[in-house]
């Protein structure tokens, strides 16, 4: 379970954000959502631990955590704007180095057969430089779900994706739910996600 | 329940393990490098267009040539060491993969190792083995040569290891590379001194063990030392 | 010093107790470096090897110390700041850097003026005034580098590390360029022996060496309210002080 309280946001001199609270516990998936520049990914940066709150705390199972805490990286598996993929790396080799780096280590079909579920199959074996925003986001998507983590953090998750591309990762943010892991996102666009499980916030 | 959470994947290797970490980004770095092979030749060549200017800038006299020519050689290796560091976090910091490598369980100080070392063998080993080659262009003879190859091969790997944390710390800024150069010349000074210096202690009779075992000294010091400044700057910079 | 800190630890309650402690180390500053100057240039007597050119050592002695000793107090500041996060210790340690740049220029400066009457060059390259150049690259770093960031928090950690790290360093460059020196023997002239010390001539510098102290204290006291005005900009504190209120 993830905890805010009271998390507070700074850019520069000006507050992005104060007083911010909630919990999300495990099962259940948070969307955030408001307009461009109200803080959506220094929260999301916040709760991964990356970024120090400029007030307030996070705790992971009801421990307060500080950036980096090694709990929460064991943890976490977190999605931020950049994909991160080499361009001189093909996919498969992108995911696999991905995931050694996570500490998992997968075998050959499974990367085969999460690429493939992305409908990234054909594509394995190329550089990721010739490979579209939304073919790299599906990556993406492959490595979540090779990652055995309980946290998701995805920060907008959907952009480049193309409506296929979106049900497919409301699917797999589903499945992960369902497992007893939590999400959290942050998006412009509705993913899709059942209401009864999910919570909205939305920042201004 | 809270605890009814996906199980971890037995793989998963112990939080903690500081081999893993350095394997993985030497691994991974070696290979991009090795994708990259133009980048590394051009700063190769680097190396040796401003060693030649010297003896242009000065003169082609074979005694003074060989006075300054373990300075050239150092100096060089500094500028060299310097243009290619940002390589080293620049990249990742762009396409996001260096949040991921310090979300990784693995440390971060191992990862940085890693990093570093791959480096070292891409920039500083190709300068050591090239600068006694150019070394004869500088008149000197061959036991200057060993010492300075030696000299080298050990303070190679300290510009790496010390320029991690300038690399670090100026990510992502306007006038990076020109900053990182103010940042980290004055603490290369003491590498360039005993360096350059062994080779002219070997020259003048009085034996350049003192000169590298400093360099030894240092070099140790870094190695524990400069890992735990460079991932709290890569921190600082992902804040 | 660490019995009262943690009350003034905040910048609203440091920046009243620092406006009111100026003005002591300003006047103090003003009457030392009278004391000082008129010990030096007054009473203390023609050096037998150096005639009267020695004089500037008044200053240059000063400052050179202060620029080492300012050096260790901004490390010990980003140390404070990196153990205990408050954002004071980093603004104290922002304000130490230019005073220190300065302290390290004039040392310089002085320095040459000696060397020229004294050993008929301007910039002779001694252990000492190297190790002051590198100093001086030293402090032109962390002031680069927070001028190159544009995020306080990180500008602040940022420059913790480096000065940090250039702290570590200080001793290491100061012994190699010494030894660098010393290897050099003939080729370098020492511009910076302080002639035999008459005591008369050891209370001057010690009397101009608290001089640069308190100077140092009011000027970076001065400072470091500058910095907390601008970086509280919006506090609620900042705008109850009389002198803000008004305007």
């Amino acid at each position: 379970m993830i905890e805010a309280h009271d998390l507070a946001a700074r850019r520069g001199h000006a507050r992005l954000f104060e007083g911010l609270s909630f919990a999300v516990e495990p099962g259940h998936a948070m969307v955030v959502t408001g307009a461009n520049g109200t803080g959506k990914t220094t929260l999301l940066r916040m709760l991964a631990g990356l970024s120090w709150p400029a007030a307030g705390e996070v705790r992971w199972n009801g421990q307060p955590v500080v950036p980096f805490d090694p709990a929460v990286r064991a943890a976490l598996a977190f999605v931020g704007h950049a994909p991160a993929l080499k361009d001189e790396l093909t996919a498969v080799e992108n995911l696999a180095t991905l995931l050694e780096l996570a500490g998992e280590r997968a075998s050959r079909d499974a990367i085969d057969g999460a690429l493939d579920k992305v409908a990234l199959g054909s594509r394995r074996s190329l550089p990721a430089r010739v490979l579209s925003q939304g073919q790299r986001r599906r990556i993406g998507l492959a490595r979540l779900s090779l990652l055995a983590r309980p946290l998701w953090i995805l920060d907008e998750p959907a952009t480049a994706l193309d409506a296929a591309g979106v049900a497919l990762l409301a699917a797999t943010i589903v499945e992960h739910l369902d497992r007893g892991g939590l999400a959290i996102a942050a998006t412009h666009a509705p993913l899709g996600l059942p209401e009864p499980r999910t919570h909205s916030i939305t920042l201004q | 329940m809270s605890t009814m959470v996906v199980a971890q994947s037995p793989a998963t290797a112990a939080p903690g393990a500081v081999l893993p970490g350095v394997r993985w980004a030497l691994a991974r770095d070696l290979r991009l490098a090795l994708r990259s092979r133009a980048e590394l030749a051009v700063q190769l060549l680097f190396y040796v267009i401003v060693v030649s200017l010297f003896p242009l800038a000065t003169t082609p006299e074979r005694t003074q040539l060989s006075a300054i020519g373990p300075g050239v050689l150092w100096v060089a290796a500094l500028l060299a060491s310097l243009l290619s560091l940002p390589r080293l976090f620049a990249a990742d910091y762009a396409d996001g993969t260096l949040e991921q490598i310090a979300l990784s369980p693995y440390p971060l100080e191992s990862l940085v190792v890693g990093k570093v070392l791959a480096h070292w063998l891409t920039t500083g080993l190709p300068i050591v083995l090239l600068a006694p080659i150019l070394g004869l262009q500088y008149a000197l003879d061959n036991e200057l040569l060993v010492v300075l190859a030696a000299a080298l091969l050990i303070g190679t790997p300290v510009l790496s290891l010390l320029g991690a944390i300038g690399a670090a710390l100026t990510l992502g800024l306007r006038g990076g590379s020109s900053l990182l150069a103010l940042l980290i010349l004055p603490l290369y000074v003491p590498l360039l001194i005993f360096g350059a210096g062994a080779v002219e202690a070997t020259r003048s009779g009085l034996g350049a063990t003192a000169h590298l075992s400093l360099l030894g000294a240092a070099f140790l010091v870094a190695l524990v030392g400069t890992p735990f400044a460079a991932a709290a700057s890569v921190r600082i910079a992902l804040d | 010093m660490a019995f009262a800190w943690s009350k003034f630890s905040s910048p609203a309650s440091f920046y009243p107790l620092a406006g009111k402690m100026i003005p002591w180390f300003a006047w103090g500053a003003a009457i030392l470096t009278a004391i000082g100057l008129w010990i030096g240039f007054g009473l203390a007597p023609t050096d037998f090897q150096q005639g009267e050119a020695y004089r500037i050592i008044f200053i240059h002695v000063p400052s050179a110390w202060m620029s080492m000793f300012v050096y260790l107090v901004m490390a010990f500041w980003s140390a404070l700041y990196l153990g205990f996060n408050t954002r004071l210790s980093a603004m104290m340690a922002q304000a130490l850097a230019p005073t220190g740049a300065v302290m390290t220029f004039i040392a310089l400066w002085t320095g040459a003026f000696w060397g020229r009457p004294t050993w008929g060059t301007y910039w002779a390259w001694d252990a000492r005034m190297t190790s002051e150049l590198i100093l001086l690259f030293l402090y032109f770093g962390v002031i680069a580098l927070r001028a190159a960031i544009e995020d306080p928090r990180r500008a602040d950690r940022a420059c913790a590390v480096l000065a940090l790290v250039g702290a570590i360093n200080v001793p290491i460059i100061y012994y190699s360029v010494k030894w660098w020196n010393t290897l050099h023997q003939g080729a370098s002239v020492s511009a910076t022996e302080a002639p035999r010390m008459a005591s008369i001539m050891l209370t001057g510098m010690l009397v101009m060496s608290l001089a640069a102290w308190f100077y140092a204290i009011a000027v970076v006291l001065a400072r470091v309210r500058t910095i907390i005005v601008e970086r509280e900009r919006g506090a609620a504190w900042l705008h109850a002080l009389p002198e803000v209120a008004q305007a």
